[in-house]
């Protein structure tokens, strides 16, 4: 099989540039905890009321820098639907749903969790900056699907 | 210009110039919306 | 070299090319009727389209037994689902008749019975949609239930393309058989390998429509594994995209250089690389899902690493492609650098709508590799930006490709001729195509990138600031994407009149007509070596990658598995 000297440089190229593309990903996620959304939590979707950390929705401090945010999901909305977190703060999300699969996106942030029953999805996030963040399920989850969103209020620490 | 029918000897240069511009779009692509998931 | 007798109304008005044969008139008809039905679904979808853009601007509302999910439902079925899968078949079957000579009584048997399998899979499946029974759009995530015979219409439409399939294989098999010793035709070895690859991926959706959706949807069982049911449905989804796109690489690979006077660059790598695409394309659904729970880290930066390795074949083909150009353009006395552009036949209308199609494939495949980029899937997941890639790859990269071919392929079907007045009209098609599709899809890709979801009605979100956004500027504008909606709309319905105009109003084709040839180019595989052909390999390098990849993964979801949950019949 003959590779004309010019393919040659070019799978060099293309393929130096995805190692690139995929080492910059890959140490940035492993190194900086910059990993998607994830976790191997589990939890039973009958149960969710009644289930640790799901019986407590909410903002929850954890320590000086850390708050967490319990969020149950259904159609067509969220639990607790008032969400307030200072700014400059890891905040961890901790998702579950009660129904089917929806989504947790809060627009112009890294924040664009799936929703799924019987598991735990969690993602940390800082805001930088105060103010009032979207939050909107974008993946279908029956007719009301394009109402259900909610608020965050990101203040000053 | 050379005029050699086997097709690993051609002049590819335009072709090398062509695909290596198609790579630096991607390149640019992917790095635009990495500098934008990075300021988030 | 296959001499066969010709037979039908067709038969002695043909040259046939030393290459090889032509098309007997009795795959002619079957080739027809796929192409039918593809064009019958072409048509329901894309007035779905024009709806849900018409809806997404508020600018129309629709009847009260009708809602925006089941006409996105049905958009997404007939265009991405049947319009794709029908017309490969018609391209397939017409090709390894031309290039194996004609089938067999069985082969031809269970062709049609395919087609019937799946047509009336599609058929049934579409009832079950616009009767409400069904709103669950094309990937059907449980627990969203839909009524059982959804699903059972759906695992016929996939038996349907397997019975079609594995004819196509006896096929070559037959052929193998009777020509030991020489590698197979690169349009037979290419069309084996798309079915090898759409075979072992639909393992996964046969597997979660039959063992867990079904006897769930009929309460059977109560519950249902949801996270294993998405991993089983993204073994599938990720190849199906290959399945579209391969045919459209044999049209890149084998029509193209055909068209421009040539031969195929290189054999040994168009082989090559569509082996390429049988390991890699399977082994990688993960990153469907890189942003939900139950998966390990670990295991999806994994898939996405396999990812990056089925962008090498496409690296190979956009080499060999542009190759093709420069060298039909220096033979044809090209000078300089980029002299063999203004060689190539841009008045031919079946190789310029071939080359947008690949220009178009150019930010497709950079959008991918965005997609597919671990953490930077959280800026675009379920996002317009979605959208906007699929439309750059699949709605135009392989939708244009099959208009192109159909320019060709329904002439040859039906011995007709294309004249310059079609000919015009599939210019304005395919350029009003290119116009209405930039639109669109730059403006899908711009508002996901603000945030904008996909597969969502129209909502003003309490009138938050974020959603002003997308209705601002140019292609930051849900207008826009309208705009292109409609344009796209014009020119589909311009493409139902060139259809309909080749198939039954154009005029009989004369000896030597273009037009109304099938255009294979010659590949010389002297030098091709022959484990290339051996399939055995192929397929069992793919499955140890599939198990490499997927193993653990599904040990642990099923072994692990949370509760299961109820079905919900949310419309």
């Amino acid at each position: 099989m003959h590779l004309h000297k010019f393919e040659k440089i070019w799978l060099i190229f293309g393929i130096a540039m995805l190692a690139v593309f995929l080492g910059i990903v890959g140490v940035q996620a492993f190194t900086q905890g910059q990993t998607p959304a994830g976790g191997m939590e589990k939890i039973d979707p009958e149960k969710v009321d009644v289930t640790a950390p799901f019986d407590d929705p909410g903002v929850h401090q954890i320590d000086e820098d850390t708050y967490e945010v319990v969020i149950k999901a259904m159609a067509y909305g969220y639990e607790p639907s008032e969400i307030k977190v200072p700014a400059g703060k890891e905040i961890i999300f901790k998702v579950t749903s009660k129904d089917v699969i929806h989504s947790f996106t809060i627009p112009n942030t890294k924040v664009n969790m799936m929703v799924v029953p019987g598991q735990v999805n969690e993602k940390r996030y800082t805001f930088k900056e105060p103010g009032t963040f979207l939050i909107l399920c974008n993946e279908y989850c029956g007719t009301g699907h394009h109402f259900m969103h909610t608020e965050i209020e990101v203040v000053e620490e | 210009m050379k005029k050699n029918k086997n097709p690993h000897e051609a002049d590819l240069r335009g072709t090398l110039i062509s695909v290596l511009v198609v790579g630096v779009l991607i390149a640019v692509m992917w790095a635009a919306v990495y500098a934008m998931y990075v300021a988030l | 070299m296959i001499i066969h007798s010709e037979r039908g109304p067709l038969a002695g008005r043909r040259t046939s090319s030393a290459v090889a044969g032509v098309t007997a008139a009795s795959e002619r008809k079957l080739a027809l009727w796929n192409i039918g039905f593809a064009y019958t679904a072409f048509l329901i979808g894309t007035f779905c389209g024009l709806l849900q853009v018409f809806m997404r601007n508020e600018m129309i509302q629709l009847p009260a037994w009708l809602d925006y999910y089941q006409v996105l439902t049905v958009h997404g079925v007939t265009l991405a689902l049947v319009y794709t899968t029908f017309f490969i078949y018609a391209f397939l079957i017409t090709g390894m008749s031309k290039a194996l000579g004609s089938f067999g009584p069985k082969v031809a048997r269970w062709s049609w019975i395919g087609f019937f399998v799946a047509a009336a899979g599609t058929v049934w499946a579409t009832i079950e949609i616009l009767s409400g029974r069904a709103s669950v759009l094309y990937t059907f995530y449980a627990p969203l239930k839909a009524s059982g015979w959804f699903y059972v219409s759906l695992a016929l439409l996939i038996i349907g393309t397997w019975i079609i399939s594995f004819a196509l294989i006896a096929h070559y098999v037959k052929w193998r058989k009777a020509n030991p010793g020489i590698m197979s035709p690169l349009f037979a070895f290419m069309t084996i390998s798309t079915l090898a690859m759409w075979i072992i991926a639909c393992l996964g959706v046969v597997a979660a429509v039959v063992f867990m959706y079904i006897p769930w949807a009929f309460g059977w069982v109560d519950t249902i594994n949801v996270e294993l049911s998405r991993t089983l449905f993204w073994f599938f989804g990720h190849p199906l995209v290959y399945f579209w796109l391969l045919p459209a690489y044999m049209a890149w690979y084998l029509v193209v250089p055909k068209l421009l006077g040539t031969k195929v660059f290189s054999d040994s790598l168009a082989r090559l690389s569509f082996l390429l695409f049988i390991l890699f394309s399977i082994p990688v659904g993960l990153h469907h899902q890189l942003t939900e729970p139950g998966v390990a880290d670990f295991w999806k930066f994994l898939q996405v690493t396999l990812t990056f390795m089925v962008v090498i074949p496409t690296l190979m083909t956009a080499f060999s492609l542009f190759a093709t150009f420069e060298i039909s353009g220096r033979q044809k006395g090209a000078k300089g650098l980029f002299g063999w552009v203004s060689k190539l036949p841009w008045n031919d209308i079946r190789f310029t709508s071939l080359f947008i199609a690949m220009v178009f494939f150019i930010p497709g495949g950079a959008g991918g590799i965005i997609n597919t980029s671990f953490q930077l899937n959280e800026m675009v997941h379920n996002t317009l930006w979605v959208v906007g890639h699929f439309h750059i790859t699949v709605g135009t990269p392989v939708a244009m490709t099959f208009m192109g071919i159909s320019f060709w392929l329904i002439p040859y079907l039906t011995g007709r001729t294309l004249t310059k007045t079609t000919k015009k009209l599939a210019f304005i098609q395919i350029i009003s195509w290119s116009v209405g599709m930039l639109f669109m899809s730059t403006a899908q890709h711009v508002l996901g990138l603000l945030g904008a979801p996909r597969r969502t009605q129209h909502s003003n979100y309490s009138d938050h600031p974020t959603v002003l956004g997308w209705f601002d500027g140019f292609f930051s504008n849900t207008a826009t994407l309208a705009l292109g909606g409609i344009i796209l709309f014009f020119s589909a319905m311009l493409l139902m009149v060139i259809v309909f105009r080749l198939w039954l109003i154009e005029p009989r084709s004369e000896k030597g007509d273009l037009y109304a040839e099938f255009p294979i180019a010659e590949s010389d595989a002297s030098a091709t070596p022959r484990w290339l052909e051996n399939w055995w390999i192929w397929i069992g390098i793919a499955v140890a990658l599939i198990l490499l990849a997927y193993t653990f993964p599904i040990t642990h979801m099923i072994q692990d598995a949370p509760p299961g949950s109820k079905g919900f019949i949310n419309w």
